[in-house]
């Protein structure tokens, strides 16, 4: 009954997708474009791929993105884990205001406020600013959204697994390290690669607290498109909208061969 | 505790360790993490939009004179507040930045709730799929996604020569650098905040409710009207504050699809501390930023403190 | 069947008729044309365990599903294809589905909301359901700040506030606990009693859908086995599946070897090396296999050896399970089968109790067992 009226939601989900899509799939269009306009068609080339990948400033300033964003998502998905933690299962302590307020402004604080705030504590204390402190900032922003998808799957845990472990022998430490963990794991997977997608993806908190050493891939496309549209930052783009298709079709598949296992497995204890 | 035997002594350590001293342990390390790095720069922030502007390294004046001792002296100064409000061209990019995240904040409500409550009634075997296609742009590059639009909706863009070749127009729509842009590059960027906590709500209000409202008479708009509309609330609000929040303070879309006449305040702030390196004037606009967002901060994490007690 | 004859009525129309209603989720058939006939005033009792399609059945009458065949009838009209939103018939849900951004006065008035009945007549009408379930000083309250019972109560009141013409109950008393659903058990009775609106009540519980029902369907598999009032189908069950469901039975399993007549049958089980002698309707052929179903305090148990020379055998204590009033014993027959006797505790102290591993004497009348065939 009630899906008779699901016509106009499904009318805007297929406009929406057009919306989010569109975009791009022609830039994917245009990285093969022999012309160097982006906006008209002048034959299929592949030359701005290899122009890219013999682009040294962008290939160095990947390898920094990349290098930073590795170390940012372990660190944010430990300390993000653990306040998530102990925000759903500790109840009321001292300082659980506050704490929940730290916990998620980062999600909505506009980046040029971090930013700033950010590099001026840095300049305050005498920090040398370079990858380490692009690090450290990415870290702040980032374990606040490591934290809501951990502490969604928190909540959805039972907690008398923990109880009965804790009931069996196993010391606290022990129980978060052998029954939480391993519960928690694809939550955590999911939050690492946020933060790392957040930090790699980063571009107003990084032009501020960088030094002038170190340059990340966004600063660098950033220089290059708003001087105008380049083929290059098109192949860019493909490339990593493959890879992230990529990275997706793989865990799409093995939490469908885990579905598939699981409902056998069902099946058989059912009929066993 | 000083005479039990060193055994005793570790059970007893170990078994309170779950008690409050092990909570703070666990706590501690994110704490003390967001307190230096989150809380302390937003003082610092604070205090130096007091303090006055001298190019030099760094280029502001130390707010804080450490030569006289353990208690430092302020040396305050509203020059930079001083600042703000003499020249319009703040007062200018502050309106607008509230008028475009407001309308933007409007037209993502309007796709994505369609879009929420589409994905939340389609069968279940799909939904994931219908989920995974909003998240998936978000795992691509914002800046290069943004970008994708210039080549778009520029004057001798994808669109306009589209809308040429069919002969719909002559001269070529401006789509670029105005509010047209700026409001197709907001709603783009920021509809999966929208539609991500508006499914999450969606998805778990419990359709034996509608059911009640048809059973008891209720036809399916209204069921829509009276029930699913103001359940929905949270998600609304905390969709809206994900939108936006961000928006008012938005740098990369205004500085890629902006023009002139659409000013805001995240550039302005950028513009004062790269290009004019006045360091207290952006910081005093951080502050007035940080002024206006506060209410919807607070709202938003009265929202989610909500949800997460349900 | 014992039992295919309408209630207390039989010339009367009846009121509910579902006729050959058949319902697919995909491949699988979760409502098997069933038909079933209901009459006005009846409390009526769809009774089966999980997943037997009675949750399906009741949405059906209430048009929250469609029958993929057949059709629904409810006071002469075919309900198959009316919106649930206008149909005369009303259901409470088992989770009870109340709004809870409503107080319990808007809960209760929204289905008259929605026909836009005048305000007054509205919140008069809002006033009685209250009163009906006694809760005129709980109108402000959210459904969150209301005991498990109390919300029970708004869900009863708000689905009867439109007077149906057929009340549809799924599961009304599994959220209570023990206590509470007997006290209103017999509320809801009351209250059906009072307004004379036809209840039909789904439920698993067989002691509640006896205590309750005028009668009783019990369902499996998408099927009715067999329709009939509480003492119908607790009695004479037609097969094994509604025997062992409603109650706790023991069967013997055996074969005819005398049946000089319809109403008497002689049925030999190896397995337990007793013979039945039985005055029970079978029209079976000797040799037919069977088995007889005898109620455990149909059994009488004893130290000493009655009188009776038939229907008698001997075992041994296995565990006595004391619950008060009464007693279960489980005895062990010389082959091996368990055995379960309930016996009511008369007196406070016996004087001879029967102790775990003694030797007793079962013994039960001709009337005492039902031959199943099935």
């Amino acid at each position: 009954m009630v899906n008779k009226t699901s016509f106009l939601p499904t009318l805007t989900l297929l406009f929406g997708f057009a919306f989010l899509y569109a975009p791009i799939v022609i830039l994917i269009i245009f990285s093969f474009n022999a012309g160097k306009l982006v906006s008209v068609w002048a034959g299929f080339s592949t030359q701005w791929y290899g122009e890219l990948l013999h682009n040294e400033q962008i290939l160095r300033a990947a390898w920094v993105s990349i290098k930073i964003a590795v170390v940012n998502a372990t660190i944010a998905t430990i300390l993000g884990t653990l306040g998530a933690y102990g925000l759903s299962r500790f109840g009321a302590f001292k300082g659980r205001t506050l704490f929940t307020g730290m916990m998620t402004a980062p999600l909505v604080m506009p980046d040029v406020i971090t930013g700033l705030a950010t590099l001026l504590l840095f300049v305050g204390i005498g920090w040398t600013r370079g990858m380490s402190t692009i690090t450290i900032a990415h870290i702040t922003f980032s374990l606040a959204f490591v934290a809501v998808i951990v502490r969604a799957r928190v909540s959805a845990l039972d907690q008398s697994l923990e109880e009965a472990a804790m009931d069996l022998g196993a010391r606290p430490v022990k129980t978060f390290i052998v029954i939480t963990i391993p519960m928690l794991a694809p939550a955590l997977v999911a939050g690492w690669l946020l933060a790392f997608t957040l930090s790699l993806d980063d571009l107003v908190i990084a032009s501020f607290v960088a030094g002038p050493g170190a340059s990340t891939l966004p600063m660098v496309v950033f220089s290059k498109v708003r001087l105008g549209v380049s083929p290059e930052i098109n192949a860019l783009g493909t490339l990593i909208v493959l890879l992230v298709a990529l990275c997706i079709a793989v865990a799409a598949w093995i939490f469908h061969r885990q579905e598939q296992e699981r409902l056998r497995d069902q099946q058989a204890a059912e009929r066993g | 505790m000083a005479s039990s035997t060193p055994e005793t002594g570790k059970a007893a350590g170990q078994s309170r360790r779950f008690g409050i001293p092990g909570r703070y342990l666990v706590i501690s390390a994110p704490y003390v993490w967001l307190l230096l790095f989150f809380l302390a720069p937003f003082a610092i922030v604070f205090n130096i939009s007091f303090s006055s502007a001298i190019i030099a390294q760094p280029p502001y004046t130390a707010l804080f004179d450490w030569s006289t001792g353990l208690i430092p002296q302020i040396r305050g100064t509203l020059s930079g507040y001083g600042f703000l409000l003499s020249d319009e061209l703040y007062a200018v990019a502050y309106l607008n930045s509230i008028k475009i995240a407001l309308v933007s904040t409007m037209l993502c409500l309007m796709i994505g709730y369609p879009m929420a409550y589409g994905i939340a009634r389609a069968p279940a075997a799909r939904r994931n799929t219908l989920l995974m296609l909003v998240i998936l742009p978000f795992w691509t590059s914002f800046l290069i996604r943004v970008y994708a639009w210039i080549g778009i909706l520029k004057n001798n863009g994808v669109l306009n020569n589209a809308l040429i070749s069919l002969g719909l127009i002559d001269e070529p729509l401006p789509m670029m650098h105005n509010a047209f842009s700026v409001y197709v590059g907001i709603v783009y960027s920021y509809l999966p905040f929208m539609i991500l906590p508006l499914y999450a709500n969606l998805a778990k209000m419990d359709e034996s409710l509608l059911e009640a409202a048809a059973d008891l008479g209720c036809r399916p708009w209204k069921a829509f009207l009276f029930i699913t509309l103001p359940l929905s609330f949270p998600g609304i609000i905390a969709g809206s504050m994900l939108v936006f929040i961000p928006a008012v303070g938005e740098f990369v879309i205004p500085a890629l699809l902006g023009g002139p006449d659409t000013l805001m305040i995240g550039k302005v702030l950028w513009n004062e501390f790269f290009h004019n390196r006045d360091w207290p004037v952006a910081s005093a606009v951080a502050i007035a930023m940080l002024v206006l967002l506060v209410a919807p901060i607070v709202i938003f994490q009265h929202y989610q403190a909500r949800e997460d007690d349900n | 069947m014992v039992n295919k004859s309408s209630w207390f009525a039989p010339k009367e129309v009846p009121y509910i008729c579902i006729e050959n209603v058949t319902k697919r989720f995909g491949g699988f058939v979760a409502v098997d044309n069933v038909s079933l006939e209901i009459h006005r005033g009846e409390l009526f009792s769809l009774l089966g365990p999980s997943g037997c399609g009675k949750t399906t059945l009741l949405r059906m009458l209430a048009g929250l599903e469609t029958p993929s065949e057949g059709r629904i009838l409810v006071d002469g009209q075919d309900t198959t294809n009316i919106p649930p939103y206008d149909r005369p018939v009303n259901m409470m849900f088992q989770s009870y589905a109340l709004f809870p951004h409503m107080t319990v006065e808007k809960n209760v008035a929204f289905g008259l909301r929605q026909d836009n009945m005048p305000p007054h007549d509205i919140d008069a009408r809002a006033k009685e359901m209250l009163e009906l379930v006694q809760l005129m000083n709980f109108a402000k309250r959210k459904p969150a700040q209301l005991s498990g019972g109390q919300r029970q109560r708004v869900a009863l009141a708000r689905s009867l506030a439109k007077y149906p013409k057929l009340l549809l109950l799924d599961e009304p008393l599994a959220a209570l606990d023990k206590k509470l659903r007997e006290q209103t058990q017999f509320e809801l009775m009351n209250i059906q009693e009072k307004t004379g609106v036809t209840f039909i009540v789904v439920t698993h519980d067989q002691e509640e859908a006896m205590t309750l029902s005028t009668r009783i369907a019990v369902m499996n598999d998408g099927v009715i086995r067999q329709v009939g009032t509480p003492s119908e189908v607790y009695e004479f069950p037609n097969t094994r599946y509604v025997a062992d469901f409603v109650g706790s039975i023991n069967l013997f399993e055996g074969d005819v070897t005398d049946s000089p007549d319809t109403e008497h049958v002689t049925i030999r089980s190896e397995e337990v090396a007793v013979e039945f002698k039985l005055d029970a309707f079978v029209e079976l052929p000797i040799g037919a296999k069977v088995a007889v179903a005898i109620r455990p305090e149909k059994i009488a148990i004893s130290k000493d050896k009655p009188e009776q020379e038939e229907n008698i055998c001997r075992g041994k204590v296995d565990e006595i399970a004391y619950q008060g009033s009464l007693s279960i014993y489980q005895v062990e027959l010389p082959g091996g089968k368990l055995v379960r006797v309930t016996a009511p505790n008369l007196t406070r102290t016996a004087e001879r109790p029967i102790d775990w591993d003694e030797e007793v004497w079962l013994c039960w009348g001709r009337h005492a067992g039902v031959v199943l065939s099935d």
